[in-house]
């Protein structure tokens, strides 16, 4: 990758950022503006910037590095990612919007008139907020270091600051702006390539073996190990060594290794055949971006894959990020038709991945083995096309990788801030709102400074677990069923979203290492969520003197058409 | 008030939540109607059972389109490239077809009822 047309395309994006908040910043003037755009935003900018904010950087990067290391398996991902919206749209946005709440805190002290469960679903926010954007902060400094081989915090402090200065100047409006802007940017950088690299393969003669298991060097290779790995084998591997294997130095040896695991020291260089297999990583391969855990994959696929399909599916509707949006909506039937509208966006977004993913199989397997799987779809224009046109293109899809951490950011930013502002800071008004903005990227910033190294790429998929098993029976069952308790609540909260937090943190840990009990505590959502569900209706059936006295009038309010408010005054007043 | 309240501007800003409100006596958003007659209360239901069936049937259409593909995927181990075609490019359009029809199904609910309460 050449850094000399990549750090240009990156600094256009963030300059462009700043500009589209600016001109932003010209029109947001009340405090309304500023929180949620005064609700005037139309359905098509709305839907391009929900998009714009939910294609991360696990999207744009993650998943076609996942795909390339794990074979299809990997394309539940985008699938849920997608048919999250779905579920969101069936049970939630329009009753949501008409609720009139602009934060997951607000909705729950408005339906259910309670305090505590108001800060409990605010620390909830605030906690996986800050769990999905430790992430985007390391990824940014990720694909700068491989870029321009800058070091790994610089990426994550410009994002930091960038998104800072956007949100507290600007705040909802100007936001909204960025968003709609950085969707079609994030599009244009994978779709532009995807074209070029799809001619290529053309050109190549449409070579099918991609979809072979295991993926296949075309061509005589040799791979370069950056970091210790052990290579299972299921049948013997021939192959050049210059450097160590198991132990044993070699000097461009030519080796055939035998079935079972071998270990190849940092610094080794092998040289594959052309036909040759790509043997298996035992390493969380997939990197940085996206949620891993491939080891339990191996130990209970279905299971694994039913998991994976129930957090994201139900975690969806429980993002900050995501539910903050559609306060934005004017009314509750623009709330649905902009669900649809992110539904078509981000189902055009994510036919890309797949396609450098298979590229990556075909063109760049050895990534697998190097452990720079996130950096295939970074690579492949210089490794496919090459000269000029290559580094063009590569630099294009660095802009939009950059725009991807930017957005999420952004929008994680301003709806961890809202929570802050709201519920923990001293008094309220925008200055306020400016200082919560500040606090609400610090503190990732410093726990990504601080566990470096540590695996916060499964932060994405705890984050849709607990999103999943906390948020999601709150809100279903709150619009839907007219039992629900404070107290049920609170407890379904704290036992679904609480032990989906325990059970991915003691994985992270590294606790317990094989079995099934690591299957289970991995892919807590098939347990959690209906944990959750559970308890807050047993807890609700249990306490049935504290169902809040005005439920009928909130549920009326959250499914009544807007027109039908004042009619139905005029109704029940004149007998 | 204006008669469309789309056009309604709502000021967000409301009282410290922390300084100024007497503990026991919870917040809670104004609602402009008053719903707690019987009339209201059996509008309201009628429609949340209508919306709720047809959230239902999309949800449960959708359980059966993806449901059993991790089954089908794991029975034939072979069938790489129909996992390929089908997790890759085949489950979007579905998705925004289901969401299309579920969308104009509320929206005519919501429709029927305005027409039932302006009739009377």
């Amino acid at each position: 990758m050449n850094p000399s047309y990549a750090v240009p395309a990156v600094a256009l994006v963030v300059v462009a950022t700043v500009l589209v908040g600016a001109f932003g910043l010209r029109i947001s003037r009340t405090t309304s503006d500023f929180y949620v755009a005064s609700r005037t935003v139309g359905p098509r900018l709305n839907a391009a910037a929900i998009s714009g904010e939910y294609l991360s950087a696990a999207s744009f990067l993650g998943i076609a590095g996942l795909v390339l290391v794990q074979g299809p398996d990997m394309l539940w991902y985008p699938v849920g990612y997608t048919a999250g919206y779905l579920v969101l749209l069936l049970f939630v946005a329009a009753p949501l919007r008409r609720s009139g709440a602009y934060t997951l805190p607000d909705f729950a002290e408005a339906r259910l008139a309670s305090q505590a469960v108001r800060r409990l679903a605010g620390a909830f926010v605030v906690g996986v907020g800050w769990l999905y954007l430790l992430p985007q902060l390391q990824g940014a400094g990720l694909t700068l270091s491989v870029l321009t081989g800058a070091p790994d915090w610089l990426g994550g402090v410009i994002v930091a600051a960038v998104v800072t200065a956007t949100v507290a100047a600007g705040g909802m409006r100007s936001i909204t702006f960025v968003q709609a802007f950085q969707y079609w940017l994030k599009l244009t950088a994978l779709l532009v390539p995807a074209l070029f690299l799809i001619a290529a393969w053309q050109a190549d003669g449409a070579p099918r073996h991609a979809f072979e298991e295991p993926a296949g060097f075309r061509e005589q290779r040799i791979v370069r190990v950056d970091d210790r790995v052990d290579l299972k084998l299921g049948r013997p591997l021939t192959v050049t060594v210059d450097g160590t294997v198991d132990g044993r130095p070699h000097d461009g040896t030519r080796l055939t290794l035998p079935p079972g695991t071998h270990r190849i020291e940092r610094g080794t260089e092998l040289t594959f055949d052309r036909g040759t297999p790509v043997p298996a990583a035992d390493r969380a391969p997939g990197g940085a971006l996206a949620p891993s855990r491939a080891e339990s994959r191996e130990e209970r696929p279905l299971y694994a894959t039913y998991g994976l399909i129930l957090a994201t599916f139900l975690g969806t509707m429980g993002l900050p990020h995501v539910v903050v949006r559609f306060y934005t909506s004017p009314h509750g039937v623009a709330a649905r038709r902009t669900t649809v509208a992110v539904l078509a966006l981000i189902g055009a977004f994510y036919l890309l991945p797949p396609v450098y993913g298979a590229l990556g199989r075909l063109y760049a397997p050895e990534l697998t083995l190097s452990g720079d799987a996130d950096a295939a779809v970074l690579l492949l224009p210089g490794r496919m096309l090459g000269g000029t046109g290559g580094d063009l293109l590569g630099a294009l899809i660095a802009g939009g990788a950059f725009a991807a951490f930017l957005s999420t950011a952004s929008g994680l930013t301003m709806a961890v801030a809202g929570v802050l502002t709201q519920d923990v800071l001293p008094s309220r008004g925008v200055r306020h709102f400016r200082l919560g903005t500040v606090i609400a990227m610090a503190v990732p910033l410093a726990a990504s400074a601080l566990v470096g190294g540590l695996p916060v790429a499964d932060a994405v998929g705890l984050a849709f677990a607990v999103s999943a098993s906390s948020f999601c029976p709150l809100l279903v069952l709150g619009i839907w069923w007219r039992r629900l308790t404070p107290p049920g609540a609170a407890a379904g909260m704290l036992v679904g979203g609480g032990t989906a937090f325990a059970a991915v943190a003691a994985t992270m840990a590294g606790f317990p290492g094989t079995g099934a009990a690591h299957a289970l505590l991995a892919w807590p959502a098939l347990w959690s969520v209906p944990l959750g569900f559970l308890t807050m209706i047993l807890v609700s059936l249990a306490t049935p003197g504290r169902v809040p006295a005005g439920t009928a009038a909130i549920l009326a309010r959250f499914h009544l058409p807007e027109e039908l408010r004042t009619e139905v005054r005029t109704e029940v007043t004149t007998p | 008030m204006p008669a469309d309240p789309t056009e309604r501007r709502v000021l967000v800003t409301g009282p410290p939540r922390r300084t100024r409100r007497a503990p026991g006596r919870p917040h809670r958003p104004r609602t402009e109607i008053d719903e707690q007659t019987t009339l209201g209360h059996t509008y309201v239901r009628s429609l949340m059972r209508a919306q709720l069936r047809a959230a239902l049937t999309v949800f449960a259409v959708l359980a059966l389109l993806v449901g059993p593909l991790p089954l089908l995927f794991a029975a034939l181990p072979d069938a790489r490239r129909l996992e390929w075609a089908v997790l890759g490019f085949c489950l979007y359009a579905p998705l925004v077809l289901l969401a299309r029809w579920y969308v104009r199904r509320a929206e005519r609910n919501e429709r029927d009822l305005v027409r039932l309460v302006e009739d009377r």
